[in-house]
């Protein structure tokens, strides 16, 4: 990479940092462009949904902020310090784990296939960051899951292993497990996409509660256009690997400007 | 006809115990460096470093490639030749050792790659160190499905220690020819080796199976 770096600050500064910014950030599988030269600026405590086609690089986004992808080009941020890169003789260059380790505890993630540890119980699983990673006793790591397992409504389930819940179950253990980190951010990535259309409502009420309850920076990714609508500060529309258009849930569900957005609201609204 | 002598079976049954340890010792102890030597060689192949990953990859595929018999002439006599000067047992045990760590990594290898992608992410998503994350999340899952083979290659590597008869070591195959040469006698001996091999190895193969199910139940691989 032969990008010239000094047009990005080491840190983010002033008085309205934004919790998360992707500055001109490319991200290329091979020859195929998946983001290009994505900027975006999430505030704290903001709710930011991501619609679009499949292929327009939404998940992308979500992936490249917990870092599951590596990027091609340009500077995330998170909470004011550059993620991918750190700073060394005054110049940014690409971070090393250790760095990124440091800076990932501040983002939690969820995933459309939940991906629960299944030799673990519902407890287990919850507790596995606090005991492993930020070096919690046991017993404050089973108080602290035991609380957010009762908040999604699954302290019942507490010493079931994965195997033995439903979907929508699942899904809600995934949660408790990605805020017992005590994330700054939280990533939903097509959290309901692979439920049953019934139990789809106890996941979006969770988080629908988060949302509500908790100051935290969401990042979400969802075809349900009405809880989107609903739920979100605002919305960004993503095509062909570029925000096409961003705004209000209601300016951009009810007075798209883009004739791309129109399309694609017009088929996913029809197929409903 | 030849007849069967059972006094020779009484006479030599102290000899063919001892070697029967032996065989078992050989067996245990060729494992032990196969099992430990077969997670270095495929944790090797999964590093950021490309050029240790090709080395380790090939010479895995060289030891599969090539018989165990060879391997074990090479350690014990080609050894010397670069002043590597090794007992029967030495040798014999660590060709014996890389040769089936080889397979085990092989085996790990597939039991490491049938963990879902996902493992790895959800793993990265609470932050755990590269190491946890193996040691927590991956082999955990990854033992359920490389038990069958480990256990398959814990009767292999006993079937195989007659190889190490060929550089003096003193187990059940070399301790039944040096029987028939001093007593021109080759039926009873021979027949009490594979009735031991027999002995051991049916029994191991039921409580392997046993043993697998146990893991498969005590992991909750209840899928």
């Amino acid at each position: 990479m032969t990008e010239d770096m000094s047009r990005y600050p080491l840190r983010l500064e002033g008085d309205d940092v934004p919790m998360v910014r992707f500055q001109n950030v490319t991200k290329r599988y091979g020859p195929l462009v998946v983001l290009d030269q994505l900027d975006l600026d999430v505030s704290p405590g903001e709710m930011v949904t991501i619609i679009g086609p499949s292929g327009s690089g939404k998940t992308t986004v979500l992936r490249m902020l917990m870092t599951l992808e590596t990027i091609n080009g340009g500077v995330i941020y998170v909470d004011g310090e550059p993620l991918t890169h750190v700073e060394r003789n005054g110049q940014l260059v690409p971070a090393n784990s250790k760095h990124v380790r440091r800076i990932r505890t501040k983002i939690g993630m969820c995933f459309q296939h939940f991906n629960l540890f299944p030799h673990m119980t519902a407890l287990g699983n919850c507790m596995e960051g606090p005991v492993q990673v930020l070096g919690l006793s046991r017993r404050e790591a089973e108080e602290r899951s035991l609380e957010l397992l009762d908040m999604v409504g699954m302290a019942e389930k507490r010493d079931e292993h994965p195997s033995r819940l439903s979907g929508g179950q699942q899904q809600r253990v995934a949660i408790a497990r990605a805020l017992a980190m005590r994330p700054k951010v939280m990533l939903f990535d097509e959290v309901t996409s692979a439920l049953d259309p019934e139990v789809i409502s106890e996941v979006t009420n969770v988080i629908r509660h988060l949302v509500g309850a908790h100051h935290l920076t969401m990042l979400m990714v969802t075809h349900q256009m009405g809880f989107a609508k609903e739920i979100s500060d605002r919305v960004c529309f993503f095509y062909n690997g570029a925000i096409e258009e961003q705004g209000t849930p209601t300016k951009l569900f009810e007075n798209p400007e883009r004739e791309r957005t129109k399309q694609f609201l017009n088929a996913v609204l029809d197929a409903n | 006809m030849i007849e069967w002598r059972w006094h020779l079976v009484w006479e030599l049954a102290p000899r063919f115990t001892d070697a029967a340890g032996k065989t078992l010792l050989a067996a245990g102890g060729g494992y032990a460096i196969a099992v430990i030597l077969g997670l270095v060689l495929v944790l090797a192949q999964r590093t950021r470093f490309r050029s240790l990953t090709f080395a380790v990859r090939e010479f895995v595929e060289l030891i599969r490639s090539t018989p165990l018999l060879l391997q074990v002439f090479f350690v014990f006599y080609v050894g010397p030749q670069f002043g590597l000067v090794l007992s029967p047992w030495t040798a014999g045990l660590i060709a014996i050792g890389v040769h089936y760590g080889a397979y085990l990594s092989e085996v790990y290898r597939g039991g490491i790659e049938s963990v879902p992608a996902g493992q790895w992410e959800a793993a990265k998503a609470i932050n755990l160190s590269a190491a946890k994350t193996y040691r927590r999340i991956v082999i955990p899952q990854a033992l359920p499905p490389a038990v069958s083979g480990m256990g398959n290659y814990l009767v292999g590597i006993f079937k195989d220690t007659p190889m190490l008869s060929v550089i003096g070591v003193t187990e059940l195959m070399h301790t039944a020819t040096a029987v028939g040469a001093e007593s021109y006698r080759y039926l009873e001996p021979y027949t009490m080796v594979g009735a031991i091999f027999l002995a051991i190895s049916l029994p191991a193969a039921y409580l392997i199976s046993r043993f697998e199910k146990w893991v498969r139940r005590t992991l909750g691989m209840l899928k």
